[in-house]
């Protein structure tokens, strides 16, 4: 233990305190227009004493995370082997929600359309190296189409599905065209302003939206046309009465469960499918290197805006089921935390892999429905584990191994 | 036709005293983005913290102590700007300083994660509801213009934030020409590489352009809270696009172009609020934002960025 170390401690805990002071340590009591302060030092000292103990053991922390663990990878499979695996995972997840109870349904169907949200951004991100913190501007586009068509026109799920990826896609073109000749950091900016003036938009267009109260009373999808409703409407036969079941309502969340999930394999066919394309391979040239892009005669407008076009269809459908899941959208389901949080869950799962990208939509879904009672600090920690991620893992956590040849200079 | 000169009067004032607070926070935007090349997300955060710290100090201090009024709010700037300037300085060390040779994304998304932390670090220790900041400087100037019934009022708390604003700009000019400091940071701006070779401490230097970017925030952060009247953890961010917005307009990287583009944002949002309608101001400050970036990515003052390979 050295001295300087023991002083760096010491300057460090002192900052703790200036840190912690303002904002746990004196808190602001308003009584009417008085404002009084109530301070509890055990929480700056507490602060500080943590940080000094931290700061001092630091060195040797820091040796013993030099001897650094693998990175997890997945197991090394047989082509055979990994058919078999996805099979048998597809079965599960076809089969399960008979057996689960409502609630845990419920939550797959939330993170099944996360899934698709993280695959959607994972094109445009992982794949095309475009930094979208709008995304879920699109989201809405797609939530909201189905919600007007039913509104306006009385359309049900399954007419208004296409409506709704093609009208997301059709923003992303429009949008897409003009801010993709930006810098990276600029566009994100940029697409976090389209993002917020979506929202913004729908908060403000009363009479078209319903602004800040949004459209309620969306239906769930109809089987073939059959309506899953406990109560048919005149002339209207319902699924239970064809099939002469019982109604229960355990069937209709777990046929959204089931209808969402083969969107999202839908999904996974389309996106693992593109990439091996002349299209993806181009979306990852230029992501590495887009003056030898351009230099090789690619046109990295009309690429980038491929991506970005079908990164926000994905997300109007994922926002179709959004709709139809709650059976309400308002303009608060789609504020830029809801991009943050899909944005983490591509660079949590590593971008570029679907893999990861499904895992991640899994954890970010599951953990903080778990943690229900630590809902308070959910968002403290999310925003922690953003930023420690970026530091120590920011390939995320299923990173994808590239075949790659590198020169020896 | 007789009001519409004190009304523009009016608005120009309004859109001034809002200008000047954006200006504030784009100086932190412009010298971050300046030398590090990199959008700190949370600078917007850095400023609501200044915010409540202001509020801290005055409940310490008490509305009726008997102080007089500039001695109260001197000892508020004075403590935000200490605490803020501690706030920039860790936020940097911790969250950028360990990836500022990642590729581009990561120290952004990284901000990102620190501007989320940040709102919900606040929110947890006072509180997520909007918090109403006791009146300090009420009272008002009434000009009446050429003897129409239309007044312009001027409130005291918007004329000390333009006056403040004022003298921090022309305080920072002359430092950053003048001073040893400011002439490194100029020089970090233009080349951090070759900056360093000369002997420049760089990593001193940028810890420093986060401090000044965080003190002129909280100092942002102070003056609308008690011109306002009321504050919340999550003002933070849509100032903070603005603010961005007003450095991008001026050109990024520009301590003038910042001012220039806070000044110029404030005013068009309150004549699109005036004007148009108020519930879209903040599209009319995105919308400004898109297009600057479409048609001029370089701003107004900024220069044009070559990209060598």
């Amino acid at each position: 233990m050295t001295k300087s170390n023991f002083s760096n401690a010491l300057i460090a805990a002192l900052m703790a305190g200036v840190l912690v002071a303002p904002v746990f340590g004196l808190q602001i009591v308003s009584v009417g227009l008085k404002t009084s302060l109530k301070p509890q030092w055990n929480m700056i000292l507490a602060g500080m004493a943590i940080v000094f103990v931290f700061q001092m053991i630091r060195p040797w922390l820091r040796a013993l995370a030099g001897r650094r663990m693998a990175l997890p990878a997945l197991p090394a499979m047989t082509e055979a082997g990994r058919h078999k695996a996805i099979v048998f995972l597809i079965l599960v997840s076809l089969v399960w929600p008979f057996f689960g109870d409502r609630s845990q349904v419920d939550l797959a169907t939330l993170v099944l359309i996360y899934v698709m949200l993280g695959l959607g951004l994972n094109i445009v991100v992982g794949f095309a190296g475009l930094l979208d913190l709008g995304f879920v501007g699109f989201y809405a586009v797609g939530a909201y189409t189905y919600a007007l068509l039913y509104h306006w026109a009385g359309w049900g799920f399954w007419e208004a599905l296409p409506f709704a990826g093609a009208m997301a896609a059709l923003f992303g073109f429009l949008l897409g065209f003009p801010v993709l000749r930006l810098r990276g950091d600029y566009l994100a900016i940029v697409t976090l302003g389209f993002g917020e003036i979506i929202r913004l938009l729908l908060t403000n267009l009363y009479s078209l939206t319903g602004g800040p109260d949004g459209i309620s009373g969306i239906p769930k999808p109809t089987v073939f046309g059959y309506p899953m409703l406990r109560r048919a409407p005149e002339g209207v036969t319902t699924f239970h009465q064809l099939m002469g079941w019982k109604f229960d309502n355990q069937d209709v969340i777990i046929y959204l469960y089931l209808a969402t999930l083969c969107m999202v394999f839908f999904t996974l066919f389309v996106s693992t499918r593109v990439i091996r394309m002349p299209i993806g391979r181009a979306w990852e040239a230029l992501r590495e290197d887009e003056i030898a892009c351009r230099s090789l005669g690619l046109n990295p407008t009309r690429i980038k805006l491929s991506a970005f076009t079908m990164g926000a269809t994905f997300a109007g459908l994922g926002g179709a089921f959004f709709a139809a899941r709650q059976g309400l959208v308002n303009p608060e389901s789609f504020t830029f935390i809801e991009s943050a949080l899909i944005l983490s869950i591509v660079v949590l799962g590593g971008m570029g892999s679907q893999v990861g990208v499904i895992l991640a939509a899994i954890i970010l879904t599951v953990v903080p429905e778990l943690a229900r009672e630590f809902a308070q600090y959910r968002m403290l920690v999310f925003g922690l584990v953003m930023v420690l991620m970026m530091m120590w893992r920011p390939q995320g956590l299923l990173p994808v191994k590239r075949p790659q040849v590198e020169l020896k200079v | 036709m007789s009001d519409l000169l004190p009304q523009l009067t009016q608005q120009l004032f309004n859109g001034l005293s809002l200008g000047a607070i954006y200006a504030l926070i784009a100086i932190g935007y412009t010298m971050v983005y300046g030398i590090i090349g990199m959008i700190n997300f949370a600078h917007g955060d850095i400023y609501m913290i200044g915010a409540y710290v202001g509020l801290v100090t005055l409940s310490a201090i008490g509305v009726n102590s008997g102080l007089p009024l500039p001695v109260i709010v001197l000892i508020m700037l004075v403590v935000a700007i200490a605490v803020t300037g501690v706030y920039g300085y860790a936020t940097e060390k911790l969250a950028y300083l360990p990836v500022r040779n990642s590729p581009r994304l990561v120290p952004l998304i990284s901000a990102i994660g620190m501007s989320i932390f940040l709102e919900n670090w606040v929110a947890i220790g006072q509180g997520a509801r909007d918090m109403a900041v006791p009146a300090l400087i009420t009272g008002s100037v009434h000009f009446t213009m050429g003897g129409s019934s239309f007044q312009v009022t001027a409130s005291y708390s918007r004329i000390m934030i333009i006056v403040v604003t004022v003298l921090l700009m022309i305080g920072l000019s002359l430092f950053i020409k003048h001073s040893r400091t400011g002439r490194a940071s100029r020089a970090c701006s233009q080349d951090l590489h070759m900056a360093n070779l000369l002997g420049i401490d760089t990593n001193r230097i940028i810890s420093f352009t986060f401090v000044i970017g965080a003190m002129l925030a909280a100092v942002g952060g102070v003056l609308i809270a008690v011109a306002i009247g009321k504050l919340n953890p999550f003002i933070g961010f849509i100032a903070g696009i603005k603010a961005f917005t007003a450095a991008v307009l001026g050109g990024i990287g520009s301590i003038p172009g910042a001012m220039l583009g806070g000044v110029l944002l404030g005013l068009a949002e309150t004549f699109a609020a005036a004007y148009i309608s108020s519930q879209y101001k903040d599209i009319v400050a995105f919308g400004l934002l898109v297009f600057i970036l479409l048609f001029r990515p370089t701003g107004l003052l900024g220069k044009p960025e070559v990209e060598k390979v």
